[in-house]
């Protein structure tokens, strides 16, 4: 009973928050609520019992990632966003293909009985320690490679965002 | 007892609001948060899945992608701040050089 409930809240503010940032014509606010997408699906996470992917989520994602987006929302100074033509059209035919995507993603999932076992709210725990044994022993090498990715992405960011001289 | 499905569905309907918001907006800014919305969604799906078969590595694959995007939002703002340098508007319609 508690389950569904956080559940049904914390989805409903999921998506929620999803669609405020597709109505918003600010990109500070769509911001705000990709944060609060992302604090739902932190809850949601626990309560899928993974401790350190809902951490990670908080401090990585609400934290780190979106405050560069604000950083760059505030620094290149962006204003509401203009709609053209071309906006249009996308809407005629955008909004028929997007309902159809989700009708079929749903369809796929409904029709397999796999999918109807229930999660029990606790029984099963991924706690920082298994998930640190499988990172440094099964996944060792895609581990130090994101690395060198990290390393990469930092020095590409530098000279990309670098005034030319 | 919440069936996986809900999970699932639920990612379906965020990872499609992100298709939505990709198509539908028009700030660059924007049109990249919901790429990330995007990642999210696919993110919780793996959890849910690692949660039905009981397997820890979904958990460890939510880990690469939450670095893959991190490593992407720093390259792709570092690309939006030249792309407003160079043209000064963060509109993605008035980014077209490359049209006829």
């Amino acid at each position: 009973m508690v389950h569904h409930l956080l559940f049904f809240v914390f989805a409903a503010l999921a998506v929620g928050g999803a669609l405020n940032l597709l109505v918003q014509k600010h990109p500070i606010s769509s911001a705000l609520s990709l944060i609060l997408v992302m604090g739902s699906l932190a809850l949601l996470y626990l309560l899928l019992g993974a401790e350190f992917v809902a951490a990670i989520q908080i401090i990585v994602y609400a934290g780190a990632i979106m405050v560069l987006f604000v950083f760059v929302i505030m620094l290149l100074n962006a204003g509401e966003e203009e709609h053209t033509k071309g906006s249009r059209f996308v809407m005629v035919f955008g909004i028929p293909a997007v309902a159809v995507l989700v009708g079929m993603i749903v369809y796929v999932l409904a029709n397999r009985s796999q999918m109807n076992t229930g999660i029990e709210l606790g029984a099963f725990v991924g706690s920082t320690s298994g998930v640190a044994n499988l990172l440094f022993k099964e996944f060792l090498l895609p581990f130090e490679v994101t690395s060198v990715l990290i390393l990469i992405a930092i020095m590409g960011a530098v000279v990309l965002a670098r005034r030319e001289p | 007892m919440v069936p996986v499905s809900y999970y699932l569905v639920l990612s379906a309907i965020l990872f499609t609001i992100g298709v939505a918001a990709f198509l539908f907006k028009r700030n660059i800014i924007t049109i990249f948060m919901s790429i990330e919305l995007m990642l999210n969604a696919v993110n919780l799906s793996f959890v849910a899945f690692a949660n039905l078969h009981h397997d820890l590595s979904g958990h460890v694959f939510v880990f690469f992608v939450m670095v893959v995007a991190a490593a992407e939002a720093a390259v792709g703002l570092a690309i939006i701040i030249a792309v407003f340098r160079t043209r000064e508007t963060l509109n993605v319609d008035r980014v077209n050089l490359l049209k006829l």
